[in-house]
């Protein structure tokens, strides 16, 4: 082991690696260029903070908190943003160069991942000073596999199944609580002239909301887990149900959807196109006014009655620190920040879209979605993050996505698409 | 361009063992030891053809060899050498047996290679052949006609996309089902190819129009004059010399059209990410490769075939080379 320990006279063996892999055109150097913070040293006054909130209402939302921070803290906080799937893109180089002190990331596997990789830092001294403001649902999210945590919640939003509650009342349409009825409701939609559920999936991952609520509430919340962890066959009987349901429900869909865009769909939803659309609240961005007062949603009903509604997707941004931080103080300070119901506030006047994950946030200045969802989060007895968060993203940035499409291309292809994608599966699960 | 061709041919041939095995080299390279380069001239020489030779070595061996050995591994790119597991060709078994994007990818990448060389080529060819007449206005007709070869084509997809929009779009209007019946020409993976490929070829077109003028340009009139002194046709004198003369514009719109068939990548990656109906090889890797999901080895292995069909077309190109520089 000492003989690689030892610096190579002209290259790092990593950075030889890495020069090999950027050299074969394989276009990883755009990431390591962008990588890393300012180098800073060990300063003691500044933490650096990664930011992946690019677009303009978010990021200023977060840069409110920040300073706010600042003020009460006499640090700095030096932000370094980027857009928002170009950070996720690159998150493997940035871990692995000089990441900025605290940075963002989502709870589940995708956390674990790195976590056991041993790129992230512990988190478990903040943990002790701030779990008691957190459920211990959200504990279980931020933890990794060692048994340590790795996270700091910070936001959450639930998946759920949207309407304009004008258009519904206008033609006297009722909640469905079970499959049968939702299939009723959908059916005088469309001969009222409605498409009744909008659907878009241009960007490859909005169909995997789908799949996850027909999955648990079809198998429920275990499978869910344990099929993600790929200790699930994708050709079982059970994984074959759920797309059976999902073939049932297709004809309610909005045509050509690997041509659209979520946001697009949001719009004819928000027409009154369309009568419902299955997506996460971060769907009210595309709602004004008027019209955000309008907005409503539903859990996804009831297929199965061994699990009800018990389960809901309801996915957890928050914060990680990097494992080296170059100021580890000031990093725990911010992190202990961020986990405040003040700190949470603040981020989501400006972005109503999403709910504090601290369980003491002061819930009066929500509005009635923000209501409702911290209400369907509370009754949940299970939460799951979503598809491509609680498995290995290499199965769910090719396998699912690119199995998902064939089968909203052709349904009828389904037995040898989940061939294909449990195939896929044996070799990314492999230990 | 006829001109750079014939350069490059005898450069090939200089290196070609059939060719050195003639009696006037050896005697050159006997004289040549005689003469004592100065010390001077010694360092520059090394320079000149160390540099280069380092910069090659270290940017097209290295990069490639690397590739070659990472595609037997499994790796997610983090940590250092003692990371990587070796799984021999698991790889490549799984590419051509488990991955369902693999053989779609290749038959895309195929179809891209066999349009470019037909479609493109024989347009450009028609155009070059229509503005050697002296037309009026004919420059200008040449500047309109390769102006999008000055577009990315990464931007020619940006501008396809407007007009294969299927609400909006100027085709679905212009075609007049953008109300009724409109067709999704992007969307459709039984379409989108072609769609993808019209644009591609629009761009195309113009480069090897160019190729192909300057190729005409350089024929000698004389030629066609003789030919019509015989009482030749214009078609007959297209067909039997003037064609024939452009051999090796024709060598080079071949290589041109072969790279740029097999690099295809950022039009589709701008459409959709090279998913439903564009995958392409290229996309595959980069799929693999860059992402949170680096799957190092496995990308490699996809590279490697794609290296290993480029050459297969490299290598056919220069044996057809030397063959000819032996019978010559």
């Amino acid at each position: 082991m000492a003989r690689f320990e030892t610096p190579h006279p002209l290259m790092g063996r990593r950075a030889l690696l890495k020069a090999i892999v950027a050299g074969a055109g394989l276009a990883a150097v755009p990431g390591l260029a962008a990588c890393g913070g300012s180098d800073s040293g060990a300063s003691t006054d500044t933490v650096s903070f990664g930011n992946n909130l690019s677009d303009q209402v978010p990021k200023d939302a977060i840069t409110a908190v920040l300073q706010a921070f600042e003020k009460e803290s006499s640090l700095k906080v030096a932000i370094n943003t980027k857009q928002h799937e170009q950070y996720q893109e690159q998150i493997n180089n940035y871990l692995q160069g000089r990441p900025d002190d605290v940075l963002a990331w989502f709870a589940g596997y995708r956390m674990r991942f790195f976590a056991g990789k041993g790129l992230t830092g512990d988190l478990s001294d903040v943990w002790g000073k701030v779990g008691s403001g957190y459920s211990s649902a959200l504990k279980e999210a931020s933890t990794g596999s060692d048994g340590k945590q790795y996270l700091i919640p910070f936001t959450q939003y639930p998946w759920g199944i949207f309407y304009r509650k004008s258009v519904w009342q206008q033609r006297g349409y009722e909640v469905p609580k079970t499959l049968d009825q939702m299939v009723a409701l959908a059916t005088k939609m469309k001969s009222d002239g409605l498409v009744p559920i909008a659907f878009a999936q241009k960007q490859g991952w909005p169909g995997m909301g789908t799949f996850d609520q027909l999955n648990f509430r079809v198998n429920g919340y275990q499978f869910h887990v344990d099929l993600m962890a790929g200790k699930e066959d994708w050709q079982s009987p059970k994984v074959k149900e759920v797309f059976d349901t999902w073939k049932r429900l297709l004809p309610f869909h909005q045509e050509n959807a690997l041509g659209r865009e979520w946001q697009e769909a949001a719009q004819s939803l928000g027409q009154g196109k369309a009568g419902m659309y299955l997506l996460g609240s971060f769907l009210a961005q595309q709602f004004k006014g008027p019209d955000l007062d309008d907005l409503d949603f539903f859990p996804f009903p009831e297929i199965n009655p061994a699990h009800g509604q018990d389960t809901v997707e309801a996915p957890i941004d928050g914060y990680m620190m990097a494992r080296k931080p170059a100021n580890e103080a000031g990093a725990k300070k911010l992190l202990e920040y961020l986990a405040t119901p003040a700190a949470q506030a603040i981020y989501l006047k400006s972005d109503p879209t999403s709910i504090a994950t601290a369980s003491n946030a002061d819930t009066s200045g929500y509005n009635a979605l923000q209501k409702k969802a911290a209400q369907v989060i509370k009754e949940a007895k299970h939460i799951t993050q979503f598809l491509d968060r609680d498995t290995d993203p290499r199965f769910a940035s090719d396998a699912a996505t690119n199995g998902l499409n064939a089968f909203i291309q052709n349904p009828n292809d389904v037995d040898s698409i989940l061939k294909g994608m449990a195939d896929q599966a044996k070799t990314i699960f492999t230990g | 361009m006829s001109g750079v061709t014939v350069v490059q041919d005898k450069a090939f041939g200089g290196t070609d063992p059939g060719g050195a095995a003639a009696s006037p080299p050896p005697r050159r390279r006997t004289r040549r030891r005689a003469t004592a380069l100065p010390s001077g001239d010694k360092l520059v020489l090394a320079l000149m053809l160390g540099v280069p030779s380092l910069v090659h070595v270290l940017f097209v061996w290295v990069p490639s060899l690397g590739s070659v050995a990472l595609s037997f591994s499994s790796w997610d790119g983090i940590g250092g050498f003692e990371d990587i597991e070796w799984v021999g060709f698991q790889n490549y078994v799984d590419i051509f047996t488990r991955y369902p994007r693999f053989w779609p990818a290749l038959q895309h990448n195929l179809i891209w290679l066999a349009f470019l060389l037909v479609v493109p080529t024989v347009a450009g060819l028609l155009l070059a052949v229509l503005l050697d007449r002296q037309l009026r206005f004919g420059r200008l007709y040449q500047s309109a006609l390769y102006l999008p070869m000055v577009l990315s084509l990464a931007l020619v997809g940006f501008i396809w996309q407007l007009i294969y929009q299927p609400e909006q779009g100027l085709l679905n209007n212009l075609l007049g089902t953008a109300e009724t019946n409109p067709t999704n020409w992007l969307g459709d993976p039984d379409i989108n190819l072609y769609a993808v490929l019209v644009a591609a070829a629009w761009r195309h077109t113009g480069y090897i129009m160019l190729l192909y003028l300057a190729g005409l340009k350089s024929v000698d009139p004389a030629l066609k004059e003789a030919a019509a002194l015989d009482g030749a046709n214009a078609f007959q004198t297209f067909t039997r010399v003037t064609f024939p003369v452009l051999k090796p514009v024709n060598i080079v719109v071949l290589v041109v059209t072969v790279i740029e068939a097999l690099r295809a990548f950022d039009i589709v990656y701008v459409v959709n990410k090279g998913r439903n109906g564009l995958e392409l090889l290229s996309v595959l890797v980069t799929d693999n490769i860059i992402g949170e999901s680096s799957r190092i080895g496995w990308g490699s292995a996809l590279a490697v075939i794609l290296l290993l069909i480029s050459l297969g077309f490299i290598i056919t190109y220069l044996f057809q080379v030397f063959r000819k520089e032996e019978r010559a």
